[in-house]
């Protein structure tokens, strides 16, 4: 029997980028605010001192700061008429876990939409005709504008201390930076990443062709930045230990970095951790939410009342308990109704290796998002007639690292073990690099995410099952990038050059990227999305949900710029519309 | 400060016991009673309850405020935070004013006993019966907690209160009130008052002598405090502030940060319960106070050669080990990474921070105008005494700073 706490203002279900950044805008405009949360408080200083932090066996080979199955997992399928097995061990994706989330072990590549993105089925039908959308891509455009975000895509930079270079700055095309964003209105708060000598090669092949190469905007601040909460980063060290770690620099833009030290001098603010929220409760007429359920370390379960729910774990699991929760209509991908659980979608990444042999490329002088990349095959930015696919990726030499365990390069023809294996990971190790692409990947009518039928978590909730696989689309379009990149690296001057596009199907055995998205899509009425453009509920007017959840698809590059500033942009229209009317902020 | 009673040597007994017959040299008047107090009174006094930082030795960290029992550890024993709440049985509901005055402003006991300067009663002293009024309006607002606190927890013969007696008329100078000096002005006069009354920095940052009373002609020069470095506030070059402005003793005061210090230790409690409270005008004050001293007598060292042994093994485990934060320069980054060039603490003629902080690692204070928080980790794993010698030796004596070198015993010690 759960016993049932004082209410609070706001109940905050998981505690990454999205929940701290809601839970300080709300908790600042005077709200009592609970964030719950699933892990454990990681804390810079002791949870990752750079003395042992770098520890890859703990983080990148057992896992140490992600979901474990053993909390939750997902069953997947690649298509509808198979039965779904569950994931006993993260490996395509892997998501976060405690304070932070995934914003704890991201690279922090921090892009924006591009304006074509936020009207990607109208662009594409006006461009190429309505028959260049397959009838089973179920891809729409986005409720709100580039315009309406960019103040929140601002603000979230800003927070994060983003280091890079304006490309289009009030409308001006600046050299140096991406001419194919959005008009920003400033500047990034600290001045790009400096680059390592291989994305600097890049860079001039890439210009040389014609391309316009930028520094990747990044989460890994170039300098020392205080933040508009007060809190103070240090400029990256270039350790090489981004993804699949916890900073212990201050240097990688997190919540740890960049809110939590703001956020826990909130007299109106509490935090739970090591709570795993299990439903939202909703009374009789099903339209509001009353309370959140919980089971804390010790299992003993709790019943938490608020007047306003935001729902702010990682992406998918957004989805499952809106589905255990029973707020808004499943989708049925057979009949083509609901929509909790549509257009779930994921990235479709693809490398090319590339060698030097005579060159000492040092690939440990790194950062998660240290690194030029290029937008020239992204989104419509290149034209797509008879290419057979939509949409592109972003080409990018990126010097994520080189870790001992997990980065170490290999040629064709390479033993895979013993000596031989030694002597070439010896030889490679500074003369071989992987450019690589992030694709997008379209919505379907056959990708998406239920409840499974059979398998349970340890609270006896299904699991969410996972429907995916590669389509046409995608495959295409990853040849032809690939394809593309490949050429890049051979303008750099490399003795051998090894594209590796995508190919199918999708397992969920090696690692591609955490970039799920969709599920919970944003639209512009319930029949197609779950939520309204400022990411409430339609069905549930007080319950609110962020994250990449909201993407009605992916694109072709990473999504937590996007995330964040929709963090941002929600915790406006609650504070500035929502308190003082509470109820839907969009009329149906 | 809770440290005061570390370095307070209770010898000479001999001379206290002959002097025992002077023993209520502040005698009590009759009782009175407090009035009501008006909010104003009461905000005055929370104001120098913060300004004394009295929270640090009577409120358990995470208990009710001012219900006593924080322990203080001293060399000879342990002493107590006594109550402060209204409580008439265990704390000072039941005292009068002139009791309250009495033993903030002389160390009498309501019961008439002497008690130990670690209550800085030495220095609030110079506290006007007024503000200390004020003070106990304030506590006279707080929930009354049962709580009985035994003080002294001292053993024989340190528990003989008496002896203070002597100790007091040695090392108490009881020269009342603050007397402002007329030819300074008011805002210097507000630093002064502060710095020697309420805020008791003296209590940690004078040098003591082998009985514990302040060493004449070493005011606020610097000392070593339960094993932290409490630098000198005066205008040395290596050791002191002399490079600091009053707007970086101020920022300091206020934040917590600034470009040459990150408050941790001891000195973090302080600006989180006290300076980081005070009015911009009273840490301006407090600077302009301190930035008005005159640097100590001791002769300015030189740095030791960058082609000792020593410095060059340092340099090199510098460059792995410390560089990434703290620049290669030594320089840090303001607010996070603490310089190393022109640090006090660094310099400090005995390295127990620096040593404290690489051994063991260490965490600056947050403060709402800087929340960060950052930390330093512990290194005492992973180098040997030797290299912590060396590395320390190399930062003391690199970017213009010069300090003793450190031997891996200093390192062994301190463990």
């Amino acid at each position: 029997m759960a016993r049932k706490l004082p209410r609070k203002d706001v109940v905050i279900i998981g505690l990454g980028w999205t929940g701290a950044i809601l839970a300080y805008e709300l908790s600042s405009a005077g709200l009592d605010v609970v964030a719950i949360e699933r892990g454990p408080w990681r804390d810079t200083a002791t949870d990752f001192p750079p003395s042992s932090a770098p520890d890859e066996l703990r983080n990148v080979i057992r896992l140490g700061l992600f979901q474990q199955p053993a909390q939750s997992t997902v069953t997947l399928r690649n298509n509808l008429n198979q039965a779904a097995l569950p994931v006993r061990k993260f490996g395509s994706f892997t998501p976060g876990n405690g304070l932070g989330g995934a914003g704890v072990h991201w690279n922090g590549m921090t892009y924006r939409l591009m304006e074509s993105d936020f009207n990607w089925r109208t662009h594409n039908e006006q461009h190429y005709g309505a028959s260049a959308i397959p009838d089973q891509m179920t891809i729409q455009d986005w409720p709100l504008s580039f315009q309406e975000l960019e103040p929140y895509y601002d603000q979230f930079e800003k927070l994060a201390g983003i280091s890079g270079q304006a490309g289009n700055l009030q409308g001006q095309i600046k050299p140096g930076g991406n001419p194919f964003e959005g008009p920003r209105s400033s500047e990034y708060p600290t001045p790009p990443d400096r680059q390592p000598y291989t994305p600097t090669m890049f860079a001039e092949a890439a210009t040389t062709m014609g391309y316009h190469p930028f520094p990747i905007p990044s989460g890994n601040v170039s300098q020392s930045y205080t933040n508009p909460l007060g809190v103070t980063m240090g400029q990256c060290s270039y350790c090489g230990f981004c993804d699949f770690f916890g900073c212990g620099n201050y240097s990688k833009a997190s919540a740890q970095t960049c809110v939590i030290p703001a956020l826990i001098r909130q007299k109106t603010f509490e935090a739970r951790m090591n709570a795993n929220v299990t439903k939202i409760n909703l009374d009789s007429t099903g339209k509001k939410a009353t309370s959140v359920s919980y089971v804390d370390d010790n299992g003993e379960e709790w019943e938490q009342p608020a007047d306003l729910v935001l729902v702010c774990a990682f992406s998918f699991n957004c989805v499952h308990l809106l589905l255990i929760s029973g707020i808004g209509m499943p989708y049925d991908p057979v009949a083509g109704t609901g929509v909790v659980g549509r257009n779930y979608a994921y990235q479709c990444t693809s490398g090319v290796t590339v060698h030097f042999p005579d060159k000492i490329l040092n690939p440990f002088i790194a950062g998660g998002a240290v690194g030029m990349a290029l937008f020239d095959y992204n989104g419509d930015n290149f034209d797509h007639t008879g290419l057979g696919f939509i949409g592109g990726g972003v080409l990018q030499a990126c010097q994520t690292g080189g870790k001992p365990l997990s980065q170490l390069s290999s040629l064709p023809g390479d033993p895979t073990w013993g000596s031989g294996w030694k002597r070439a990971v010896k030889n490679n190790y500074q003369t071989t690099y992987a450019l690589g692409t992030q694709g997008a990947v379209q919505s379907y009518r056959d990708a998406c995410l239920d409840l499974d039928p059979t398998y349970k978590d340890k609270y006896g909730s299904p699991l969410l099952r996972m429907t995916f696989d590669w389509h046409d689309n995608e495959l295409k379009m990853s040849a032809y990038i690939t394809g593309k990149l490949a050429e890049i690296g051979k303008a750099m001057g490399a003795d051998q050059v090894i594209p590796h596009p995508r190919t199918g199907p999708y397992t969920v055995i090696p690692y591609q990227t955490t970039h799920n998205t969709g599920g919970a899509v944003a639209g512009d009425n319930p029949s197609n999305s779950v939520v309204n453009k400022y990411m409430q509920s339609w069905d549930v007017p007080n319950v609110f949900v962020f994250g990449a959840c909201a993407f009605p698809q992916n694109v072709g590059f990473n999504p937590t710029g996007m995330v964040g500033a929709l963090a941002c942009w929600g915790a406006d229209a609650i504070k500035q519309q929502y308190l003082k009317n509470p109820g839907p902020l969009v009329a149906i | 400060m809770r440290h005061i009673m570390s370095r307070i040597s209770l010898g000479g007994g001999a001379v206290l016991a002959a002097a025992a017959m002077l023993f209520l040299a502040h005698g009590a008047s009759a009782p009175n009673t407090s009035q009501p107090a008006d909010p104003q009174t009461i905000a005055a006094g929370k104001y120098l309850v913060d300004a004394g930082d009295c929270v640090a030795c009577h409120t358990v960290p995470g208990g009710a405020p001012f219900a006593g029992g924080t322990v203080i550890n001293t060399p000879f024993g342990k002493l107590l935070g006594p109550n402060l709440t209204p409580d008439v049985a265990t704390g000072i509901g039941g005292w009068t004013d002139d009791q309250f005055v009495r033993a903030v402003k002389y160390g009498i006991s309501r019961r008439d006993h002497y008690l130990y300067p670690g209550l800085p009663y030495i220095y609030f002293n110079k506290v006007p019966r007024a503000d200390i009024l004020k003070i106990r309006a304030y506590l006279g607002t707080l929930p009354a907690v049962s709580n009985r606190v035994h003080a002294d927890q001292l053993p024989f013969p340190f528990k003989i209160r008496w002896l203070m007696f002597g100790w007091n008329l040695l090392f108490f100078k009881n020269t009342g009130d603050y007397q402002a000096d007329p030819g300074q002005s008011a805002e210097w006069n507000r630093g002064a008052y502060l710095v020697q009354g309420l805020g008791h920095c003296a209590a940690c940052h004078t040098a003591k002598n082998f009985l514990g009373g302040d060493r004449t002609g070493h005011e606020l020069q610097g000392a070593v405090v339960d094993g932290w470095n409490a630098p000198s506030l005066v205008n040395d070059p290596h050791t002191g502030i002399a490079a600091w402005s009053v707007d970086d003793v101020e920022t300091y005061l206020k934040t917590g940060h600034n470009q040459y210090a990150d408050a941790s230790g001891d000195m973090a409690e302080v600006v989180s319960n006290s300076t980081s409270h005070l009015t911009d005008a009273d840490d301006r004050a407090i600077g302009v106070y301190l930035k008005s001293l005159a640097g100590s007598a001791a002769a300015a060292l030189a740095p030791i050669a960058s082609t000792d042994p020593a410095m060059i093994a340092g340099g090199q485990i510098y460059v792995d080990e410390c560089a990434a934060c703290h620049t290669g320069a030594g320089t840090g980054l303001p607010r996070i990474f603490p310089t190393l060039a022109a640090s006090p603490i660094v310099q400090a003629e005995t390295p127990a921070t620096l040593l404290r902080i690489v051994l063991h690692g260490g965490r600056s204070v947050a403060t709402t105008p800087a929340p960060t928080a950052s930390a330093m980790p512990a290194f005492g794993g992973q180098m040997t005494d030797q290299e912590i010698a060396d590395v320390s030796t190399y930062i003391r004596n690199s970017w213009g700073n010069a300090a003793p070198q450190v031997s891996a015993g200093q390192v062994s010690a301190e463990r």
